[in-house]
């Protein structure tokens, strides 16, 4: 995937960094570099390090901590002021109270939203990214074009017009099928699936394009030969050869919709049924600003997929990071 | 919410996902069983056909009628009231004026900060740890940011103890608390801040990437030259890095053009604190004036396309090579 980007990138595949590392270790050179490599560097790496961690190792250490001491001592008294409690979580997550921020629903709102919308654009892109790569036709090279110029148009040009081609196609014709069928539902999640379905393609088609594009072409050839027909190729060669540049995107893209707030505020609705965490929390800063014990839970629920997509798939993300750090 | 919503949601998913399987599913058909005339044609359109009615329904055709709403005054005339609105009112004005200091600071600072950290921490021990602590924040949600960031800036009146971390640490070396998010300008500054939290170590992860994809005997060529550091780190590695950083310098940009959820978790634009994207926001959806909204995203499409100019001048030149 190294030409991937569009002004050459080095992704450093290949070279898995501890490895290259603890070569560079063994050689003499790399020992006298190490020698001379300043201490003043290494101190600065740990204040940067510790810097940019300890707001997020703050917030999380209150949200154990009592209401009562939140509001009245600072988390890191922690050892003079000690007290820990689940109440926080227990509070957000399930409390059947109306006044209470009820994030169990919001946290399935947001699964609900985040995994179809992973899915959906995938598909498509890989469809058209075949298309592209190995159909030959008039004008391909101008509509690649376009469409990877489509990825950098700010999604504030498409709200208005989208919202309202919603409101008067999709949601009409919803209701009308809701009527003729009830187990359809009249309110769902649907027109954020097609907004982030919509906004992630041209990334998702310049990235599985250029992977696709790098899949031998004698493969495919050899697969015409035989008499294999498109699909078969699509789905018996090319899918299972790009499946390293899929499993990166969709760790991207699910992050990106796991962690959008602007999308959901405008096609979701903001009712319980269908809005995502993030829009929930965002309510809760506006109206319960103050209410620590609450935001700093709700804040680490909504921080905990993310986070363990983070550390358990991070080498997949910084592929698929280093792979799209053109998207807009 | 009871377990009839859950069995709800689960049953919406799975219907979203057997719908969106049969038209896969359909399309595949039809592609398979094209008619013998122009199949190769219609098998084109079968791959293609998805993707690019969503994009012109989706993005091309919104992008058109976005720019025709923002030539429209209330009562569907063609006006320049909207950009003149927007160049005139104190306000709007400096909704302008924060998105270029915001565009200005951010991705400077958050590269070098990027390049500083990713230079400090290469081949040294536990690389990948202190990697992971920096690059965090870019898988956390700018929302969740905000929460982490507004409890640092936390401001306790009076002789109260300071539950803020950035208040405690002022008046821990004898100064006054500040009410950090409601001081203009200082509050646009704070708010940068958490940008480049978030962005550093994007920056860090890429040009770590490309500081390791420098050859090893460039660096040893200029160490026999008899450089210091500092001229190996300007005359090797930054060369060495250049489209790297370039990369990374306009990625941060459009990220930071954009930029909406930050500011309206922290300040919801208010005390001086707005963006365009956020006042975009405001203005087309709290305050039904889809004309002043449309301009301001107008305004952030010309500020977004001398970047998409030359990302596209420069994927012509790459398929040009092919």
């Amino acid at each position: 995937m190294s030409s991937v980007a569009p002004v050459d990138l080095p992704t450093g595949e290949g070279k898995d960094d501890s490895s290259f590392a603890e070569a560079a270790r063994d050689t003499k050179s790399g020992r006298i570099k190490r020698r001379l490599t300043s201490p003043w560097a290494t101190i600065a790496a740990i204040a940067i390090a510790i810097v940019w961690t300890i707001p997020t190792f703050g917030l999380l250490i209150s949200s154990f901590r009592p209401a009562e001491l939140i509001q009245t001592t600072g988390w890191w008294t922690i050892f003079q002021n000690p007290g820990f409690t689940l109440d926080n979580y227990r509070d957000v997550l399930f409390s059947p109270s109306q006044s209470a921020p009820q994030l169990g629903a919001y946290f399935v709102n947001s699964l609900a939203i985040a995994i179809p919308a992973t899915i959906f654009p995938l598909v498509f892109a890989c469809m058209a990214a075949y298309a592209f790569a190995w159909i030959k036709f008039r004008g391909a090279n101008v509509l690649f074009i376009l469409v990877f110029a489509l990825q950098i148009v700010p999604l504030q040009m498409a709200l208005v017009p989208l919202l309202q081609f919603f409101s008067s196609w999709l949601r009409p014709l919803q209701a009308g099928l809701h009527n003729l069928i009830p187990i359809i539902p009249e309110q769902n999640y649907l027109p954020v699936w097609i907004a982030h379905t919509i906004f992630a393609l041209p990334l998702a088609i310049f990235l599985l394009h250029n992977f696709i594009h790098e899949i031998p072409g004698d493969v495919i050839e050899a697969a015409r030969v035989d008499g294999a027909s498109h699909s078969q190729i699509f789905f018996r060669i090319v899918l299972p050869l790009a499946i390293p540049a899929i499993a990166s995107f969709a760790i991207f893209q699910f992050l990106w919709v796991w962690n959008d707030l602007l999308v959901a505020l405008i096609f979701s609705g903001g009712t319980q049924d269908v809005a995502p965490l993030t829009q929930r929390l965002a309510e809760l800063v506006g109206s319960r600003g103050q209410d620590w014990q609450r935001l700093t839970a709700g804040a680490f629920v909504s921080l905990v997929v993310p986070l363990i997509v983070f550390f358990s798939l991070q080498r997949f993300f910084v592929r698929g990071l280093l792979a799209g750090s053109t998207k807009g | 919410m009871t377990t009839a919503d859950l069995l709800g949601k689960i049953l919406q998913v799975v219907m979203g996902l057997a719908v969106f399987a049969a038209i896969v599913g359909l399309l595949v058909f039809f592609i398979d069983r094209a008619p013998k005339k122009g199949r190769d044609y219609w098998q084109l359109v079968g791959f293609l056909a998805p993707a690019i009615i969503l994009l012109a329904i989706g993005l091309i055709w919104p992008a058109i009628r976005t720019t025709g709403l923002a030539f429209l005054d209330n009562s569907g005339n063609f006006s320049w009231d909207n950009f003149i609105w927007m160049f005139t009112q104190p306000a709007a004005i400096r909704t302008l004026i924060n998105t270029v200091v915001w565009v200005l600071l951010v991705p400077t600072l958050a590269t070098a900060l990027g390049l500083a950290y990713a230079i400090f921490i290469d081949k040294s021990r536990g690389e990948r740890y202190y990697k992971a602590l920096v690059f965090m924040p870019m898988a956390i949600s700018f929302v969740g940011a905000g929460i982490i960031w507004r409890f640092v800036y936390e401001y306790r009146a009076g002789e109260r103890e300071q539950i803020g971390l950035l208040n405690a640490i002022v008046t821990a070396l004898g100064g006054e608390p500040v009410q950090w998010l409601q001081t203009d300008p200082l509050n646009t500054f704070l708010l940068i801040v958490v940008m480049i939290w978030i962005q550093t170590g994007f920056a860090m992860v890429v040009l770590s990437a490309a500081i390791k994809g420098i050859p090893a005997e460039q660096i040893e060529a200029a160490q026999l030259d008899g450089t210091n550091s500092w001229q190996r780190f300007t005359n090797v590695t930054v060369p060495g890095i250049r489209s790297s950083l370039v990369v990374v310098l306009t990625t941060i940009s459009i990220a930071t053009l954009k930029v909406f959820d930050i500011v309206r978790t922290m300040t919801a634009g208010n005390f001086n604190t707005s963006v365009v994207a956020n006042e975009m926001y405001t203005q087309a959806f709290r305050a039904s004036e889809v004309g002043r909204g449309s301009a301001l995203a107008v305004i952030l499409f010309l500020l977004v396309l001398p970047i998409v100019i030359y990302n596209v001048n420069v994927l012509r030149k790459q398929r040009e090579i092919r």
